[in-house]
């Protein structure tokens, strides 16, 4: 079933173009997610799939356009906008009556199961937890829903390590079925690397690589090249090369494991070094058009 | 021998679909009403402290309540009513301005500050359409506040007259008097009546413009709602020597009681019902009170957090 469908997706403001003209189509049981640089557009994107603002082009969240339908959609998504978002004011017992006051789908038993492992209390307010406890709060609400789509949007920011692995553990191995369909962005990409089933990057409102991670570990191969092998390793165009503790480390796109295994150790590349080289690539790819 | 494997217990953490429970717009309305009273307290707090304070100075009064009572009995009739009934009236009027003066705080504030503190996209995040959003927040001082200073000053009077006949009692003075001209039971539909016809239906549009104003502005909301209202009077002004539109307003807040069904203390007097509701200025502000809050649905759609 496809969970989110998007043509020719764009939005401009002013003269920035944000997003220009997207495709996209995630299918349900995929955990994605979008990588790009600063303003690369990711959080429009995500804002449109959400309903939270206008686009040109087509889309389709379980069917629904999300501009117009945002109230009906989000009774099947649940999204986490940054962690610094519930109302400061108001109480975790407020919070939980309010859920379970407006949404069909909220089980207050169940968050509060995940509310008792940690130290947050039903008396206190958002103002008194601290930034990881406000991201522990807002995570048991999301996963207190049962949404058939849960978008994130830099969930982890600003949390120290712990928080953030504990995040990811909690939402992996409480919420996480083959049902249910994930989209997330993040500047810590070796964080989820493991955990993505697709991998999107996006740079200037256009998506660079959009693929599986078992097409991205077939498809890229990344060597440390014995030194005499250099120059006819270089002859197979590798789309990155780069030195690490003096070794030469080169990245192919499209070429066969065996036959690359006779120029130096092959391994497949982390999402975060792919993204470099890709990205850098497309960098240079612009400036050579401009000149 | 039987083989057979027991069946084993289904896996917990394997999720079942929950059966979505049907929730109305209703009760997603009255949650929604709840939440801000829970965020504003002082919607309900100020008129407490303001009846708390004006009972306090009533009951410094009540030393002196024995002696205006007995010259109380010596004046005219219409006098003697004036003056036993003018605290209560006065206890009425303090209630009714402090609801309004939060009322119109509330407007400012409500659909800014959600976006100020980027709680918006947690609100956004739930099934609660912009239109009950907007209209729980416009029931705040449209219905909220007019049947809170209701009850608030009902009780306030009542706690009055029950001190009152304590300290007249205790002086050996008369208290028949002070239960014929301060007729709770009677006052209090009146006063509703006012409330229901002044404060919800004629002071409607007050409220529903700083909400609209409240939806849109990024920065000093009380400013871009106050200005529009100045220039109009300022360009009235110097164009046609004029100055029509402030009357209007004044009008609106409180120039024109004799064109309103009535005062607190005589509200059948001036108007009645049915000439109330034939009065274009009613159904002028109640269009203009829907045009604002239909304005205020579609900026909320639009607005994000600042």
């Amino acid at each position: 079933m496809t969970v989110i469908e998007a043509r020719g997706l764009r939005k401009t403001f002013g003269s920035t173009v944000a997003l220009d003209g997207i495709n996209l189509r995630v299918e349900e049981g995929r955990i994605l997610g979008i990588i790009g640089p600063n303003g690369a557009g990711k959080t429009t994107a995500l804002n449109a799939i959400l309903g939270l603002t206008p686009y040109q082009g087509e889309m389709r969240v379980f069917g629904r356009d999300p501009w117009t339908e945002r109230d009906e959609l989000m009774r099947d998504v649940a999204f986490v906008a940054d962690v610094a978002v519930l109302p400061r004011w108001i109480k975790v017992s407020q919070l939980l009556e309010y859920m379970v006051g407006v949404h069909p789908r909220f089980d207050r038993a169940k968050a509060e199961g995940f509310l008792a492992k940690t130290n947050i209390r039903n008396s206190n307010r958002v103002r008194e937890l601290s930034k990881g406890m406000v991201a522990q709060l807002h995570l048991a609400l999301i996963m207190a829903i049962d949404a058939r789509l849960l978008v994130l949007d830099e969930p982890t920011l600003g949390l120290d390590i712990l928080y953030r692995k504990q995040f990811y553990d909690s939402l992996l191995n409480d919420y996480f079925d083959r049902s249910r369909t994930i989209v997330v962005t993040t500047h810590q990409v070796e964080e989820i690397e493991n955990i993505l089933t697709d991998v999107m990057f996006i740079n200037r409102g256009r998506i660079v690589l959009n693929c599986s991670m078992e097409e991205l570990e077939s498809r890229y191969v990344e060597v440390t090249v014995h030194p005499e092998q250099l120059a006819t390793a270089r002859a197979f165009k590798p789309i990155q090369e780069r030195q690490v503790f003096g070794r030469s480390m080169l990245l192919f796109d499209h070429l066969e494991r065996q036959q690359l295994a006779a120029f130096g150790e092959v391994r497949t590349p982390s999402i975060a070094d792919l993204f470099v080289a890709v990205i850098s690539n497309q960098a240079g790819e612009a400036q050579g058009a401009a000149r | 021998m039987n083989m057979q494997s027991s069946a084993m217990p289904a896996s917990s953490t394997e999720s079942q679909v929950m059966a979505p429970v049907a929730i109305s717009e209703t009760r997603r309305l009255y949650w929604s009403i709840r939440r801000e009273m829970w965020e504003t307290r002082s919607i309900y707090i100020a008129p407490l402290v303001v009846a708390a304070i004006f009972l306090f100075g009533f009951l410094l009064s009540l030393l002196h309540l024995p002696t205006k009572m007995r010259d109380a009995l010596t004046l005219s009739a219409a006098q003697q009513h004036q003056l036993i009934e003018q605290p209560y009236s006065l206890a009425a009027a303090l209630i009714m301005g402090t609801a309004f003066v939060v009322g119109l705080f509330y407007s400012l504030e409500a659909l800014y500050g959600e976006r100020r503190d980027r709680s918006i996209l947690f609100w956004k995040s739930l099934p609660v359409s912009d239109l009950t959003t907007v209209l729980s927040k416009a029931s705040i001082p449209i219905v909220v506040l007019p049947l809170l200073s209701f009850g608030i000053t009902v009780a306030l009077q009542f706690v009055m007259l029950l001190l009152s006949t304590v300290a007249l009692g205790a002086a050996g003075v008369d208290v028949g008097p002070l239960w014929r001209e301060v007729a709770i039971f009677r006052s209090a539909p009146m006063l509703l009546y006012h409330l229901v016809t002044v404060h919800m239906l004629w002071y409607a549009p007050m409220y529903a413009w700083p909400l609209l104003v409240s939806s849109w502005a990024r920065r000093m909301v009380f400013l871009w709602a106050a200005s529009p209202l100045v220039a109009i009077g300022v360009v009235e002004k110097m164009a046609f020597g004029t100055s029509n539109f402030g009357e209007l307003l004044l009008n609106r807040i409180s120039g024109s009681m004799s064109k309103l069904p009535g005062t607190i203390s005589a509200p059948w007097s001036h108007i009645t019902l049915g000439q109330f509701l034939m009065s274009p200025g009613l159904w002028i502000g109640l269009a203009l009170t829907a045009a604002f809050l239909a304005g205020a649905v579609r900026m909320r759609r639009y607005r994000g957090p600042i």
